[in-house]
């Protein structure tokens, strides 16, 4: 009704005292919502002079009485059912599956959203593996004070991030196979392998550099040499042999990574090249990773529609997702020093990595590359607080208008 | 799919829009014809209210049929008045992928009415300027919680009162005590606050609160949703149009019922078209600090750090915040902005040749990705180096380098169609470009394809300054 009482007062043909004018309006705001009456009829109500209002008050208000008590109404929580399940993914094989590994990791098989845990239980929970490199490399400084002693061994690196960081599995960055990089041969990354799998028995992804030949090549050595172990290789792309590596991988026990840009054309079309070598439960799909703040958004939001698409029955999405969520640290947000109200970068570097692996937990993944103790940490007691079952104590959150901080 | 819609957001079509609309092709919105007009409808490009004759009485039906057709699956509420005003909800889908998500979640930071005077200037001065500038966007917070901690009627006037005097940002009045809120609603007239909240015990009272003030009213029923609907119901009909809804927002044990009932309520309302529930709801990462205990604040301030972001992504459209710690704040703007990024325009720059200062024949060469956040930045490092340059701004889809380059969206052939489409080959002498450091695995290839000779430059952009002076300067 705010209608009426703009228009100009010779528009309602009448002259009001603008006081009561005021009045009106308030009036006619409140009541004509109720009434349904229109603009028209108004105007001949209130004709010929501003003494009606006494008269029509009586009959314009309608009150509808109002309530003393709470009205109640029944709730129903919106369950759904989805036609597609994600299919269950086992990482690492125990002595007696024929590996060394102290146990298995099963990642997927979720039949609805994330974490919509009113409608389906979280059949496995989402899983971290924490970054060891196979050479020293330039690491953000807050991350390089936790792993400076190691940063040379990747034995000891990665008994560190079982130990100490509370890591369920461990990737083993090849980076020095990099033919830019040292152009270590495969059998010296069969080594630093070797010496791994020694130093830790949680189940282990075993990262390439990035070149696509060179890493099938170390892909094939280390497939072989470890036969059984159920690792997973990371990763497979459009511009590998994915035929040569998919067989590799089957071949010799192991899973692998469908690693694709941000595009859930791409991710189905390198699924399908894969299917026609190795069973869809040897798969993990990861869609890349970007940071908050560097295109998170696009990230979380292709994760997103591949969940609910494979949800809803897209039989090339129903893979566990990973991400790289080290990828964090690219925001020089994360690393960079700032001016001192920004704080320290040993607390915005950490809370980013958190940041941007909370949003995608949500978002569906299954499988957290990360980097930094406390983002390690702060996940796992998320997703185990998440998953446990308990709930809040009403009463106490009502508190926190009074507290006292 | 069991899925019951009431009304489908995604099933509007312009034809919808179209056949309620005069169908004049007047033009007096300032486009060509109706149809034209209904489809920037749609696309919520555009308010109904701006086709004239659709306001007037002839059409006051089709208005209203209109109206309640494009009614948002979440109200949309205005909390506070004039420049500063925000509003709340106004959401039409559960996921950004459907459309896009309006009323980026406004951040309040609270003051209390025990603090001196003192303090709660300070911190409403600290809460107005911050700020921080991100992809040519300022970054705000935008309201302030005053609480009741005195529990007190007259302290709590006056700390609205002092509040009032310092800003103009809109109002949240916390107190389960009416008479507590009721003096903090006179202490701030026709500013139209947030009232926090109404209760299974105090509603009636609050209820008319909110009628004499006008103001909308947060419905708090923790972990409780058949008791947050049925006061919801009861103050519909009450006559308390506007409200806002707190499931409670648990920290630590129940942080599960804080995200099964966040996403209940949003599912309710988007899916099943359940009014009681199609309001915006308020979460309250402040509540992680009662758990403070013995903890060192700076772990609280982690906790209500991730709490906030948690929300953000899980539907929150308003949050409660304490802590004005930079690096608890800035992650949660910034993700806020990511989120609420229209999904339907890709965040990119044109590609192609920008000139920086008066390059000329020896001037550097750069090359960067069109994503739009690498370009600003990348162009506001080579400014700061002062040095005269051009750069290349190749077309990556919007995509980041690192990202780019692993997946294949940043390939040496797009970089030599790059260089070659820009003509640079007629505007310089030398044949030498200069790469992003995350780009360095394409070098080989791009000198290969293109002829010219590859400098690899700093990882992160910052570093441009000084590898210009160093290594160009030379």
């Amino acid at each position: 009704m705010k209608l009426l009482a703009n228009r100009p007062e010779k528009e309602i043909g009448i002259k009001l005292d603008p006081m009561l004018f005021e009045l009106l309006a308030k009036f006619q705001e409140i009541e004509l919502e109720d009434v349904e009456m229109d603009v028209g009829d108004l105007e001949i109500w209130l004709q010929p002079s501003a003494t009606a209002i006494s008269q029509i008050t009586p009959k314009l208000i309608t009150p509808k009485a109002k309530p003393t008590t709470i009205i109640e109404v029944e709730f129903t929580p919106p369950l759904e059912q989805y036609p597609g399940q994600i299919v269950e993914v086992k990482l690492g094989a125990t002595k007696s599956e024929g590996g060394t590994r102290g146990r298995n990791i099963i990642l997927g098989g979720e039949k609805s959203p994330a974490f919509c845990m009113f409608e389906n239980p979280m059949p496995n929970p989402p899983v971290i593996s924490l970054d060891v490199f196979d050479m020293r490399i330039p690491l953000a400084k807050a991350v390089k004070m936790h792993v400076a002693e190691v940063m040379e061994d990747p034995a000891a690196w990665a008994k560190l991030a079982v130990e100490k960081f509370g890591a369920d599995m461990v990737t083993l960055h090849l980076i020095s196979i990099d033919p830019l990089q040292k152009d270590t041969s495969p059998e010296e990354a069969v080594k630093t392998v070797e010496e791994v799998v020694q130093a830790v028995d949680v189940p282990l992804i075993i990262g390439g550099c990035g070149d696509p030949k060179k890493d099938l090549a170390v892909f094939e050595k280390v497939a072989e040499t470890f036969s059984g172990e159920r690792f997973l290789l990371s990763s497979i792309t459009h511009d590998m042999d994915v035929e040569k590596a998919a067989l590799t991988a089957k071949k010799h026990g192991h899973v692998v990574l469908s690693f694709t840009p941000m595009d859930m054309n791409l991710a189905r079309e390198l699924n399908r090249k894969l299917y026609e070598f190795i069973p869809k439960d040897h798969i993990v799909m990861d869609t890349t990773t970007a940071a908050l703040g560097y295109g998170l958004e696009y990230a979380f939001t292709i994760m997103e529609r591949a969940r609910l698409a494979a949800l809803m029955g897209d039989q090339e999405l129903q893979h566990p997702m990973s991400s790289g969520t080290t990828n964090a640290w690219a925001a020089r947000e994360a690393w960079m020093k700032m001016a001192p109200e920004w704080g320290p970068r040993e607390l915005r570097g950490p809370i980013w990595e958190t940041i941007t692996a909370l949003t995608l937990l949500f978002a569906g993944v299954d499988l957290f590359m990360m980097m930094h103790p406390a983002a390690v940490k702060t996940l796992k007691d998320v997703v185990n607080e998440l998953l446990s079952g308990h709930s809040g104590r009403a009463e106490r959150i009502a508190e926190w208008i009074t507290v006292r901080t | 799919m069991a899925e019951i819609r009431k009304k489908g957001f995604k099933e509007l079509s312009p034809i919808d829009v179209y056949m309620l609309l005069p169908k004049t092709n007047c033009k007096e919105c300032g486009f060509d014809n109706c149809m034209a007009f209904a489809a920037k409808v749609v696309n919520r490009e555009i308010n109904i209210k701006d086709c004239p004759p659709l306001l007037t009485k002839q059409f006051k039906k089709q208005y209203q049929q209109l109206s309640e057709m494009l009614k948002p699956a979440v109200k949309e509420i205005t909390i506070g008045t004039g420049e500063k005003a925000v509003k709340i909800g106004g959401k039409l889908v559960m996921y950004r992928h459907e459309f896009a998500y309006f009323n980026p979640t406004p951040i309040a930071i609270d003051v209390t009415d025990e603090m001196s005077e003192g303090e709660i200037v300070n911190r409403v001065k600290q809460t107005e300027e911050f700020s921080y500038v991100y992809i040519g966007q300022t970054l705000k917070l935008n309201m302030i919680a005053i609480r009741s901690t005195s529990n007190d009627p007259e302290k709590f006037k006056a700390a609205v009162k002092k509040v009032i005097e310092n800003t103009s940002l809109p109002l949240i009045l916390c107190s389960f005590d009416p008479n507590v809120i009721e003096s903090g609603l006179m202490a701030a007239p026709k500013s139209r606050p947030l009232i926090y909240a109404a209760t299974k015990e105090n509603w009636r009272e609050m209820a008319e609160l909110a009628l004499m003030y006008d103001c909308p009213l947060t419905v708090f029923a923790p972990n409780d949703l058949k008791l947050l609907r049925s006061l919801t119901k009861t103050l519909l009909e009450y006559g308390v149009k506007d409200l806002v809804l707190d499931p409670g927002t648990f920290p630590t044990e129940g942080l599960a019922d804080t995200i099964n009932n966040f996403t209940i309520i949003r599912r309710a309302a988007c899916k099943h078209g359940d009014e009681l529930f199609g309001f915006p709801i308020i979460g309250v990462p402040m509540t992680a600090w009662l758990d403070k205990s013995d903890s060192p604040a700076e772990v609280v301030m982690w906790k209500e750090a991730y709490l906030a972001g948690m929300l953000i992504v899980r539907y929150a459209d308003l949050l409660i915040m304490h802590s004005l710690e930079g690096w608890v704040l800035l992650p949660n703007m910034i993700l806020r902005q990511n989120i609420y990024t229209d999904p339907r325009k890709p965040v990119a720059v044109e590609p192609g040749l920008r000139t920086f200062g008066n390059p000329n024949e020896n001037s550097p060469v750069m090359m960067t990705t069109n994503f739009a956040l690498t370009y600003y930045t990348v162009a506001s490092d080579i400014e700061a180096s002062g040095v005269d340059s051009y750069l290349i701004v190749v077309d990556t889809e919007g995509i980041a380098v690192d990202s780019a380059v692993a997946g294949r969206k940043l390939t040496a052939e797009k970089v030599a169609e790059a260089i070659k489409e820009s003509e640079i080959e007629n505007k310089v002498k030398h044949r030498k470009i200069i790469i992003p450091g995350k780009a360095a695995r394409l070098s080989g290839e791009i000198e290969q394809l293109s002829g010219w000779e590859v400098i690899v430059g700093p990882k992160d952009s910052s570093g441009i300054p000084a590898f210009l002076q160093q290594k160009w300067g030379k």
